[in-house]
């Protein structure tokens, strides 16, 4: 779509003591579209976006907003950006309403008292502005939600920031059939709205129901960040267990061919000079 | 159940009109949801009275109601703090000897060292802000459990409040002004006064939010619920008023006894300042949050390590006001004051109130209620010549099945929320 992405990492590496987590990931979001985040457990997905949202910091690489390189050293220099993450566990408030939750740590309030009205009815109209009709009312405690309706507080709650990238983390991991669907729905309406989505899923049904790109990290490297339509069901899922497909990922490197598979921990050993 | 038709103008307007049917409709899901707040309390005040009064006409009487009420204040304003620690899921053990420290430290200044009651008033508090900020520190901080904390704090206080009083000889407090808070009433007119304040003060600010909110095009409790609310307050304020204006002195030639005890509006200021900081303020808000999920507290950038800490300083220093109201009802401090069934019978308050042990629910008006409860009990059961024994054995049994509508209300939530 846009020519600049959103959000551009280039050359992300990333260690926990002697592990070496992400290596030299190159990484982009565009505005409008939503890239699907796909890896094995381990593969660094968790990781890239915590990155991402400030909450670990990069050893080495760059991040372009926009454009133009920014720094994020905290959750709090993301938020500035634009930059909002949608647990796996939703972090929401059982004991609170959906109003409150939404502005939970952000209250408005007109003097010292909390501005009721006004919460509530930028909550509304967020929840409006994404169709969202499932919820009755708006002062019901969170406890009473369905699980897809969690996952819809959680997500607006993200939006109401005027947010511009939305990092969503297995959003449909918890949730039957009907209510995926639901939350698919809004995923693909962030990206209608004009925001940069990015949905991590293991899910591939959900990654070429929504998606217009696929992200495949393979042990910590990006092997492959192609246009949905270019690629199959199979070749998403040989990128995923094997890091290689066809022409796309590992191969594409000199001196690797053929050690896909069976030797997991050694494939990007010869890349990037291994461990820094 | 509202209806769950869907409508094309959103969310804000899903909900239909307001209507009084609407709304007990409403409130009856909530409660056979779990969300059952105050009502076992009422309900159990309401039984408790009449069959004492049946028992023993003696019950119902404008001395008894006055009795009543200042046999209760101290467990009500103790459990009043310790409400905010268990909205955190925490435990405060050490409050009851915690408030006879406050006290004795009062006593000290005011009869020991002479200073006036003012700055012994305010001795006393600080030292609950110090007590409070000590166990907040080792809970949040350290990372002890808040049960072993205060436990240890239990015993400490016990011994620090002998050793304030010398190894245990009491201290009469005799200066006026801390005598007359447990013992002395409003002059008659002064409490319509007051009554007529609250009234209309909870009247200007409910209808102002109704207006607010239906301004704003949102939706509101029907005008008649609101008006019934304001009415309700009216009726019960006017009446314990008008009781508590009634001569109950049994031979007026010799004194004249009535009015309104001053602790009451003590307490009625204290939980009106203490509702509006928990419903209204963003740190009551953040509170619920901590108690209700710490994690996604966290993460929505609170302060939870402060947000603890500041709730047992509350809780303190709670304590420590429920002390001055104990010294002066007995016009004295003794190593005995906040000591053994106080602690237990002020959670217990704030459980049969309606507060959960399990953390995030709970109202400030719950000590209340379950103060009355408590107060109720203890009365009833000594005007029919039951003994102390049996006293605390009716009194457990209260408490557990308090903490079972709990527990029950709690399974019943998590059954219908997960639906």
């Amino acid at each position: 779509m846009s020519a600049t992405p959103l959000l551009e990492l280039r050359g992300i590496d990333k260690s926990f003591g002697p592990v070496q987590v992400l290596r030299d990931v190159a990484f982009a979001a565009h505005a409008g579209e939503v890239t699907a985040l796909v890896g094995d457990n381990g593969a660094g997905k968790s990781t890239l976006v915590k990155c991402i949202s400030g909450i670990h910091p990069t050893d080495a690489g760059e991040f372009l907003f926009d454009g133009s390189p920014v720094a994020i050293h905290s959750p709090r220099d993301a938020a500035a950006l634009g930059i909002e993450v949608v647990y796996q566990d939703l972090a929401l408030c059982d004991n609170l309403d959906i109003v409150q939750n939404m502005f939970l740590g952000r209250e408005k309030r007109s003097g010292i008292v909390l501005d009721e009205p006004t919460m509530e009815q930028m909550a509304a109209e967020t929840l409006a502005g994404l169709s969202v009709r499932t919820v009755k009312s708006l002062r019901q405690h969170v406890s009473s939600l369905s699980g897809g309706q969690r996952q819809t507080v959680a997500i607006a709650k993200a939006v109401l920031w005027n947010s511009r990238l939305v990092i969503l983390d297995e959003p449909t991991a918890a949730l039957g059939v009907a209510q995926t669907a639901q939350v698919l729905e809004l995923v693909r309406r962030l990206a209608d709205n004009g925001l940069a989505v990015v949905l991590i899923s293991h899910n591939m049904n959900d990654v070429f129901a929504v998606s217009d790109r696929v992200a495949a990290l393979y042990l910590g490297q990006m092997v492959a960040q192609v246009k949905t339509t270019d690629i199959t069901h199979a070749q998403v899922v040989e990128l995923i267990t094997a890091g290689r497909s066809g022409g796309l990922g590992l191969t594409a490197e000199p001196g690797q061919g053929g050690n896909g598979t069976g030797n997991g921990g050694q494939p990007a050993g010869s890349t990037a000079g291994g461990d820094r | 159940m509202t209806t769950t038709a869907v409508q094309e103008q959103g969310p804000a307007a899903v909900t239909p009109p307001p209507t009084v049917a609407g709304h007990a409709r409403n409130y009856w899901s909530r409660v056979r949801g779990g969300d059952i707040g105050g009502l076992p309390a009422v309900l159990g005040l309401v039984v408790l009275c009449t069959v004492f009064s049946i028992a023993r006409p003696s019950f119902l009487t404008a001395g008894n109601f006055a009795n009543l009420l200042t046999q209760g204040a101290a467990t009500t304003l103790i459990a009043m703090g310790l409400i905010f620690v268990l909205l955190l899921g925490e435990i405060d053990l050490s409050a009851g000897f915690a408030s006879g420290v406050c006290a004795a430290v009062l006593a000290n200044v005011v009869t020991v060292l002479g200073y006036p009651w003012y700055v012994a008033v305010l001795a006393a508090v600080v030292t609950g802000v110090v007590i409070g900020t000590l166990l907040g520190l080792l809970v949040a901080k350290i990372g002890i459990p808040s049960f072993v904390v205060t436990l240890a704090g239990f015993l400490a206080f016990q011994g620090i409040a002998l050793m304030l009083m010398e190894e245990g000889k009491n201290i009469a407090v005799r200066d006026d002004v801390l005598v007359a808070i447990s013992n002395r009433n409003l002059p008659p007119l002064l409490g319509w006064l007051l009554a007529l304040v609250a009234v209309a003060g909870y009247g200007a600010a409910q209808l102002l939010r109704h207006r607010n909110r239906a301004a704003r095009g949102l939706v509101t409790d029907p005008i008649a619920v609101v008006l019934a609310r304001i009415g309700g307050l009216a009726l019960i304020l006017g009446v314990a008023v008008f009781i508590l204006n009634l001569e109950r002195s049994r031979n007026v030639l010799i004194t004249s006894l009535k009015g309104v005890p001053i602790v009451v509006p003590v307490i009625a200021v204290l939980l009106v300042l203490w509702t509006f900081v928990l419903q209204r303020t963003r740190y009551g808000r953040h509170v619920y949050a901590v108690g209700g999920n710490r994690e996604a507290a966290r993460r929505a950038g609170i302060d939870v390590d402060r947000i603890r800490i500041s709730v047992f300083v509350i809780c303190s220093s709670m304590a420590a006001i429920g002390g001055i109201v104990a010294a002066s009802r007995a016009n004295s401090v003794d190593p005995n004051t906040g000591g053994s069934s106080v602690l237990l019978y002020a959670v217990g308050a704030a459980v049969i109130g309606g507060t959960s042990l399990f953390g995030g629910k709970g109202r400030v008006l719950d000590a209340v209620l379950g103060g009355a409860v408590i107060a109720v009990i203890d009365n009833g059961m000594g005007l029919m010549g039951y003994s102390s024994g049996v006293k605390y054995a009716l009194t457990g049994v209260v408490l557990l099945l308090a903490a079972t509508v709990d527990a029950f209300s709690r399974r019943r939530s998590a059954a219908t929320g997960t639906r």
